[in-house]
């Protein structure tokens, strides 16, 4: 009888293991095809055979530029973005234990936002010079923020997740205001470059922006899939984590750290580019169910494609001019956030 | 409900018509004196007793009294008008609601308003002020029904929580769609400074735009006041009462929209001052209605003009953004009423 029992529970095991690999495989063969359509389109329209071509080395001079100095890096940029957010969001969610969390909505993207425009504001010339010190001056303004959501949600000795959310858009709010006091003192083109990329765009980017972003997220994605495990146990509630030998407080500490490395980092590439952080969460988990082995991955799947779809249509909608890419997200996302919140318990 | 929270409930009902007509009496005269300093104060100082002459003994032939007629005066008086609309606005919702963190700026009125205003910028650059109000009314009615209706549909209905966080995204959503109309049509940095907020640059057009609806606003406010406080205390209580509580709300809501909508369309959507002013005002007068509308429109004026008034002080000659300095206020009250409240929201 047990032996049945077990074995039943592997199958079950393993035909949900198969399931969420033909899930994943599926993703990233959509990720892969609206990377080749992505490659194809803009003001000048590549065919997909030249494409091919000149991705192997036998395209024109022009048609190398275009595509290795503009585009390529663009699409890797949204790539790694949606992925970082994402993971982001989805570590957020898992220990916070509240669906609705985002580094947007707890206002990490403002904290860093904030100190990438001072830091524009005040170092012009360092800023244009040393693009990687931009992920680095968002990193501190992110944890500020963190730190004082968190400090300011302790109560009794406790932090509640409702009260952390609120505290985080009191937060988000305040760094806006500061944002704007800054923008009034800029100049018209400093003023433009710094509304541009405070909607959260990715166009300008060239190779530089992908080493810059590079590292964070081959350093902290993996590291966010290795402590998959604690997640999932972390979800079984506080008591029953500690029960299972789990050291909650620095777990917990070292996952935010990880959440607000990641954010912050795609916050100096991308701007504020809010709710892809919830959204691919989300449905990543609508797939593939909540353990984050697979939840991690597939979020991060997801993620890329969503922005790599926002993006083209930033390009396309009003060619050739573009719009920011965070407010085609915004569009897509806070109607998604919003079917969320209606549909939610108290 | 537990009988704990009720006990809160019968303590929170008191009402103090004295301590109200003081604030009234000192209110106002703290206003005038606020107003006074608002117009002596700016780029050229102008003492006082001038101020005085010009507004008594108008002589078109100096500059100093040209300047307070045409720029001063109507600077001050937009303030005052702005701050008690959103002040009303707010203690209206929070009556109506009964949510503590309800107010034009969290529940996407002003977000609504600001999103109306961008486009008109972008498609109609020379839209007159009274038309321009109208749109502001239309994004405002707009935002506020988006934001309610989607808190509410959830189970448990419209929590404070739920309220902040269908406010923001509305907000994200409209403010970024805003900022793409912006930069698409180059009026980016004068949608930033409107939605900076401030009043400087008004003009008596604006003040005679403003009055009439504040006016209406705050008339039909009042006449409703003795039925926001009766639904201040439960639907069930206002429906036992043999109250029209869809009636109540849908005027009450329309005012607030007036309100809410003509402060915005003159001063841009300055944040915090519908929120934190009907939470003063009631801690001051207690529960009743009657005394807290009028109340909080005179501490709303106050608090605008003296806001505007710092936002000159701080770093002259150039004027930092009113809707900063009522953030710099409002946020650490905002924070303070989400750990007040936190944990049964």
């Amino acid at each position: 009888m047990e032996d049945v029992k077990v074995f039943s529970y592997k199958q079950m095991i393993s035909s949900k293991k198969n399931k969420v690999i033909k899930l994943t495989g599926i993703m990233l063969l959509l990720l892969i095809a609206t990377f080749i359509l992505s490659m194809n389109l803009g003001v000048i329209r590549l065919s997909p055979w030249e494409v091919t071509k000149t991705f192997f080395g036998f395209g024109t001079h022009k048609q190398q530029l275009i595509l290795f100095d503009f585009r390529l890096p663009r699409i890797v940029i949204a790539i790694l973005i949606g992925a970082g957010l994402s993971v982001s969001g989805a570590i957020m969610q898992g220990i916070s234990r509240n669906p609705l969390a985002d580094p947007g909505i707890l206002g990490i993207n403002a904290g860093a936002g904030f100190a990438v425009v001072t830091f524009i504001l005040f170092f012009t010339r360092v800023a244009n010079q040393s693009i990687f010190l931009l992920p680095l001056v968002a990193l501190v303004g992110g944890f500020t923020a963190a730190i004082l959501i968190y400090t300011l949600s302790i109560k009794n000795g406790a932090v509640s997740p409702v009260r952390m959310i609120l505290v985080g858009i009191g937060i988000g709010m305040l760094f806006n205001a500061f944002i704007l006091l800054f923008q009034m003192k800029m100049q018209y083109h400093q003023f433009m470059s710094a509304a541009i990329w405070l909607a959260g765009s990715i166009y300008g980017s060239n190779w530089k922006f992908v080493l810059a972003l590079l590292p964070w997220i081959l350093i902290l994605l993996p590291y966010a899939l290795y402590k998959a495990n604690i997640l999932n146990v972390m979800n079984l509630g506080e008591q029953n984590a500690t029960g299972l030998g789990v050291m909650i407080e620095r777990e917990r500490f070292l996952l935010s750290i990880t959440a607000v490395a990641l954010a912050s980092a795609c916050v100096s590439i991308g701007g504020g580019i809010s709710f892809v952080g919830l959204v691919s969460p989300h449905l990543a988990r609508r797939l593939v169910g909540p353990r984050h082995e697979y939840l991690i991955p597939v979020s991060a799947v997801i993620g890329s494609i969503l922005l790599l779809v926002s993006d083209m249509f930033a390009r396309q909608l009003l060619a050739p001019n573009e719009i920011p890419t965070g407010i085609v997200v915004a569009v897509i996302g806070a109607p998604y956030f919003l079917y969320l919140l209606a549909r939610s318990d108290s | 409900m537990t009988v704990l929270s009720k006990i809160n409930c019968e303590k929170k009902v008191t009402n103090r018509p004295v301590v109200a007509i003081v604030i009234l009496i000192g209110g106002l005269i703290a206003l005038l004196f606020a107003l006074a300093t608002s117009i002596s104060l700016g780029a050229a100082n102008i003492e006082l007793n001038t101020v005085w002459s010009a507004v008594f003994r108008f002589n078109s032939e100096l500059t100093h009294h040209q300047i307070i007629y045409e720029l001063r005066i109507p600077r001050a008086l937009v303030g005052a008008l702005v701050g008690a609309g959103f002040a009303v606005a707010g203690s209206i919702m929070q009556g109506m609601t009964r949510n503590p963190l309800a107010g034009p700026d969290i529940m996407g009125i002003n977000a609504g308003a600001g999103f109306a205003i961008s486009i008109a910028f972008a498609f109609f650059p020379d839209m007159p002020y009274k038309y321009l109000m109208i749109f502001s009314f239309i994004g405002a009615a707009a935002g506020a029904f988006i934001t309610y209706t989607i808190g509410s549909m959830a189970k448990g209905g419209l929590t404070p929580v739920r309220l902040a966080l269908a406010g923001t995204a509305v907000g994200t959503l409209l403010g970024s769609l805003a900022s793409g109309i912006s930069i698409y049509f180059k009026t980016a940095q004068d949608v930033t400074y409107w939605f900076a907020g401030g009043v400087a640059g008004s003009k008596w057009l604006n003040v005679q735009g403003l009055l009439v609806w504040i006016v209406i606003g705050l008339g039909v406010g009042m006449i409703l006041s003795r039925s926001i406080t009766v639904l201040s205390l439960g639907e069930e209580t206002a429906i036992g009462l043999g109250q029209n509580i869809v009636l109540v709300k849908t005027i009450g809501t329309i005012v607030v929209v007036i309100l809410a909508g003509a402060g915005v369309s003159a001063a841009g959507p300055v944040a915090f001052v519908g929120l934190m002013i009907p939470h003063i005002t009631r801690f001051l007068v207690g529960m009743d209605y009657r005394w807290i509308i009028p109340c909080s429109a005179v501490l709303g004026s106050l608090f605008l003009v003296s806001a505007d008034i710092l936002a000159r002080m701080v770093n002259p000659p150039a004027e930092t953004p009113i809707g900063v300095i009522t953030a710099l206020v409002g946020v650490p009250f905002f924070l303070y009423l989400a750990r007040r409240d936190g944990r049964d929201m």
